[in-house]
């Protein structure tokens, strides 16, 4: 097997997160999208470390699933306190930060 | 002495020939500062302390003049012995003591007395005057508002005329000087609650300033002249030698002539004389009679080497000194006859007098101008002192109207009057006749009516003194007319006055008899040889620093002549006043129509003399006006429209470049730049706000995109 | 050999297929499913690069948790059961457009610096050496991940606490 095709895999995996992330007005489907592109990342780690014959690419991916777990929880627990206060959560509507 | 022949005017100078110089010395003549010191004392004490004496102060005056008295007689005892002892031929150099104040750049500022037969004669002069003075004023100010303040100034007079007298250096002359017009000024002003005599004493001290001025020229001139040196041995010396260009010595001379003018009452700085009389009498008899008066013509006399070589004044027939001494005498004499105060009239006759000094001093005559001096002291301040005893008693000056007929009830003070007055008009045998008649000789007018020799042919000098002696002899006999003679024309009935005014009275009379023998002329053939020209052996003086002067040969015919005028003179006015003048009316002071009634020309003329040769209209209005007005207008006419509208144009034209500056430099350029500068950003600002949408996405899509553009950049180009 | 890459890509084709389908399908309980695909495929293809601690813990974490807690989320905010009409953005081509540009990117400089290179044929990592590996050499980063997740607890629980 080529590296590359699990690179490349990665990389369309990680496009398809980027394109969900833009597009996506409800806030659930964009974290959904980045955790595509996290997942994306952990297949090149994993693969980059089995190349070069080290270990550290399986523990950064371990590393990697650790983070996004608390990652999605907090993201989950903030979305749910915005869909409270504004009864919704389309992004394309909190833009209390424009200007 | 040899006798000169004086046709033409070309005269060759008799020269005293000194074999030799001795040095004088005595203890009262080297410590001569002592005797202007009592009275400088006297002052500090009567100022500080004068009002706790039981008489004011007064004692303190008298002790210190009369200490200073003694002290002036032995020193000119001691100067006779000097000179006796030298011996014929032989010079006496004067005593000088100096002490040096303080050298600055190579010159030396000193200050010291210098004792020869000038100083010992005015010395005698000031302090015989100054202690007689002193004792008439107890009487004469007594209860006075300002009666301590009164001595103090006089002992401050007396010490700062005796200073100028010994003076060793023109600097010092110049402090004296301007010291003894300053006591003049205190003094005339002592009543100066009433503004005449304010008036007066400001006239008089501004008068002396104008002549001051050509004090300090000339001392300046003769410092630089006379290869820096203010002594007054070194720059007679240098004078009388021809080591000062002629030039020099005459522009320093008319210099001090105008200093001279202005305190010796010379025409035409003689107008504040009169004024001064509103000071109190004895103050007129001290210091407007015998004593600051003359300080002027005892600086030409002091400095004679300068004015005689610097005016030319053997050899010639006229010069400027002389002119003026002629002038003043004749200007003095004729306005002393349009007078109804007594002061005044007495005034124009020392402003006369004192013509007659410098009119002996210009023509060479200096011995009998110092002389002069002398005898016109006594009997002029004998005359001063006598008015002064005469309005003790009518309360007044006025003859016209308040007196009249008073020697019946003040026959002291009218004796001695009467003595003094003859003596003024110059008759023999009183001390006036003996300094005149040698001032007359002196002028040298071409023998005719005797006096030959003298050092010039002063003819138009002689003649103006002659007719002067005639005129003096009118207006005094005027005043002792309208004084004591007719009825009395005042109020109350006057007395007397006391022992402290009546005895300084005869005791002047006394020296105006006497006083004259001590110069009786050369040649005299009454008396013996020895006994004449006394005064002349001692007092002048024939040393290095004094010019050779020669000695005119006075004569019986001029003598005689002179006394005939002086005569004819108290005849003519006596006929007018004792004949028709009380032929009208005891009580009259003169005639009904008399010629200035009768003539429009006399009558012009009397008011001519009444307004005094229309001199201080002259000053006052047109000099002092004119400065005033005119001038003062069109230099404030000039400030305000010439320099103030410069000013505002210049103060207008900036505000008006503030304004350009401010609205359009500075708000619309440098404003403009600024907010311009702020415009820019401002702009792009507002675009660039349009990227914050607000929108986590967009943030979120221009992060991937700037970071896979940033990557591609990484990878293609690194 | 061929096993493996006709495993790899039956699972590649399988992740992309879910993948495409989580960003585009219109339901919002289908894209949470999709994703679940993805990653169990991530998952298949741990195992196949032998390193199965970390494929387990991928389904055990992600799939067992992290989906979870999304379909909780969904069910919480209301989502509608259910096709939605306005569940993207109207416009979508400029995030085409990033998201075509990143891709293009990640593979050029993939494929320009890997080439032709291959993985070994035997993995020989074991999940003993990655124990060993995170307390030995990652200790600090492991403590810090547990403190992180510590944090992350907290801190979701003060978020969405009810006042």
């Amino acid at each position: 097997m080529y590296v590359s095709q699990f690179a490349v895999l990665a990389a369309v995996l990680f496009s398809m997160g980027v394109y969900g992330i833009l597009v996506r007005r409800n806030g659930i489907l964009v974290l959904m999208s980045v955790e595509l592109i996290l997942n994306s990342v952990n297949i090149n780690l994993v693969a980059f470390g089995a190349l070069r014959d080290t270990i550290s690419g399986e523990v950064f991916a371990l590393f990697v699933i650790t983070v996004a777990a608390a990652e999605v929880g907090v993201g989950l627990a903030i979305v749910l306190m915005i869909y409270r206060n504004r009864r919704s959560v389309d992004l394309s509507e909190m833009d209390l930060m424009k200007g | 002495m040899e006798s000169l022949s004086v046709f033409g005017g070309a005269a060759v100078l008799a020269a005293e020939t000194a074999e030799g110089i001795a040095h004088a010395s005595g203890w009262f003549l080297e410590n001569a500062w002592l005797v202007p010191a009592f009275p400088a004392l006297s002052f500090l004490v009567i100022l500080f302390f004068g009002k706790r004496f039981p008489k004011g102060g007064s004692e303190v005056g008298i002790a210190a003049v009369a200490l200073s008295f003694v002290f002036a007689v032995a020193a000119g005892i001691q100067w006779i012995g000097q000179i006796n002892s030298a011996g014929e031929g032989t010079a006496v150099d004067a005593v000088t003591s100096t002490w040096t104040w303080w050298v600055n750049g190579g010159v030396e500022f000193s200050i010291g007395t210098l004792v020869d037969g000038l100083a010992v004669v005015l010395m005698f002069v000031v302090t015989t005057v100054s202690l007689l003075v002193h004792v008439y004023s107890t009487d004469y100010v007594a209860g006075d508002r300002r009666y301590t303040h009164f001595f103090a100034f006089l002992s401050l007079f007396t010490a700062a005329m005796l200073f100028f007298v010994l003076s060793e250096n023109t600097l010092q002359m110049i402090v004296g000087w301007e010291l003894v017009g300053v006591c003049s000024f205190v003094l005339i002003g002592h009543w100066w609650e009433e503004k005449p005599n304010s008036d007066a004493a400001l006239k008089a001290f501004f008068t002396n300033r104008v002549g001051d001025i050509g004090l300090l020229i000339g001392v300046a001139v003769l410092f630089f002249a006379a290869d820096q040196t203010f002594s007054v041995l070194e720059i007679n010396k240098m004078a009388v030698s021809g080591e000062i260009t002629h030039l020099a010595l005459l522009v320093g001379g008319c210099a001090l002539l105008a200093a001279v003018m202005s305190k010796s009452g010379q025409f035409f700085l003689h107008t504040w004389l009169p004024d001064a009389m509103a000071g109190p009498t004895p103050v007129s008899a001290l210091i407007h009679a015998a004593t600051m008066v003359v300080a002027g013509v005892y600086l030409i006399a002091r400095l004679y080497g300068v004015f005689f070589e610097g005016f030319s004044i053997a050899g010639s027939s006229v010069n400027l000194l002389a002119i003026v001494g002629g002038l003043t005498t004749l200007v003095g004499a004729s306005l002393a006859f349009v007078q109804r105060d007594i002061k005044k009239v007495l005034a124009y006759s020392t402003i006369s007098q004192l013509g007659y000094m410098v009119l002996a001093l210009g023509v060479g005559a200096w011995t009998a101008a110092v002389f002069h001096l002398f005898t016109h002291a006594f009997f002029k301040a004998c005359l001063f002192l006598g008015s002064g005893s005469v309005s003790h008693a009518v309360h007044s000056f006025d003859m016209k109207s308040d007196m009249g007929g008073l020697r019946k009830w003040m026959p002291h003070t009218y004796k001695t009057f009467v003595i003094a007055s003859l003596a003024l008009a110059g008759i023999p045998p009183l001390a006036g006749f003996w300094s005149k008649d040698e001032i007359l000789a002196g002028t040298g007018g071409w023998g005719l009516v005797g006096g030959t020799g003298g050092n010039g042919a002063y003819l138009v000098m002689l003649i103006m003194g002659m007719a002067t002696a005639a005129l003096t002899a009118a207006y005094m006999t005027r005043c002792v007319y309208l004084t004591f003679f007719g009825e009395f024309r005042g109020h109350g009935t006057p007395h007397e006055s006391g022992p402290r005014i009546v005895v300084p009275l005869w005791i002047l009379a006394v020296l105006a008899v006497v006083a004259g023998w001590l110069n009786l002329p050369k040649g005299f053939q009454l008396v013996p040889e020895s006994w004449t020209t006394r005064f002349e052996h001692y007092v002048e003086s024939s040393a290095d620093y004094f010019p050779s002067i020669a000695h005119a040969k006075p004569s019986w015919t001029l003598a005689i002549v002179s006394t005939a005028i002086a005569l004819g003179g108290i005849a003519v006015a006596a006929r007018y006043y004792f004949g028709r003048v009380r032929a009208e009316s005891p009580r009259a002071t003169e005639v009904g129509r008399g010629w200035t009634k009768r003539s429009r020309l006399a009558a012009a003329g009397h008011t001519l003399l009444a307004k005094k040769y229309y001199l201080d209209h002259l000053y006052t209005g047109i000099i002092a006006g004119g400065v005033k007005g005119p001038i003062a207008r069109a230099a404030y006419k000039f400030n305000q429209e010439g320099i103030d509208r410069v000013v505002n144009a210049a103060g207008e034209r900036s505000v008006k470049a503030g304004h350009v500056v401010y609205d359009i430099i500075d708000q619309k350029v440098v404003d403009g730049v600024v907010n311009s500068s702020g415009v820019a950003p401002h702009m792009a600002g507002e675009e660039m706000r349009k990227m914050q949408t607000g929108k986590v996405q967009s943030y979120a899509g221009i992060v991937f995109v700037a970071a896979a553009l940033l990557a591609l950049v990484f990878i293609v180009f690194i | 050999m061929v096993a493996q890459n006709v495993a790899f890509w039956v699972i590649a084709a399988a992740m992309l297929y879910a993948g495409l389908r989580v960003v585009t399908t219109r339901n919002v309980v289908h894209a949470a499913l999709y994703l679940v695909v993805v990653l169990a495929g991530a998952a298949a293809l741990f195992l196949l690069l032998g390193s199965e601690f970390v494929g387990i813990t991928q389904v055990l974490i992600y799939i067992g948790a992290v989906i979870v807690l999304f379909l909780f989320g969904i069910m919480l905010t209301r989502a509608p059961m259910g096709k939605e009409k306005d569940l993207d953005h109207p416009r979508k081509l400029p995030a085409l457009l990033a998201a075509l540009i990143v891709g293009g990117v990640t593979i050029y400089s993939v494929l320009d610096y890997f080439g032709a290179e291959q993985l070994p044929r035997e993995s020989r990592t074991t999940t003993r050496e990655v124990a060993d590996s995170i307390f030995s050499e990652y200790i600090i980063a492991f403590e810090a991940v547990s403190v992180l997740l510590l944090a992350a607890l907290i801190g979701a629980i003060v978020v969405a606490r009810k006042e």
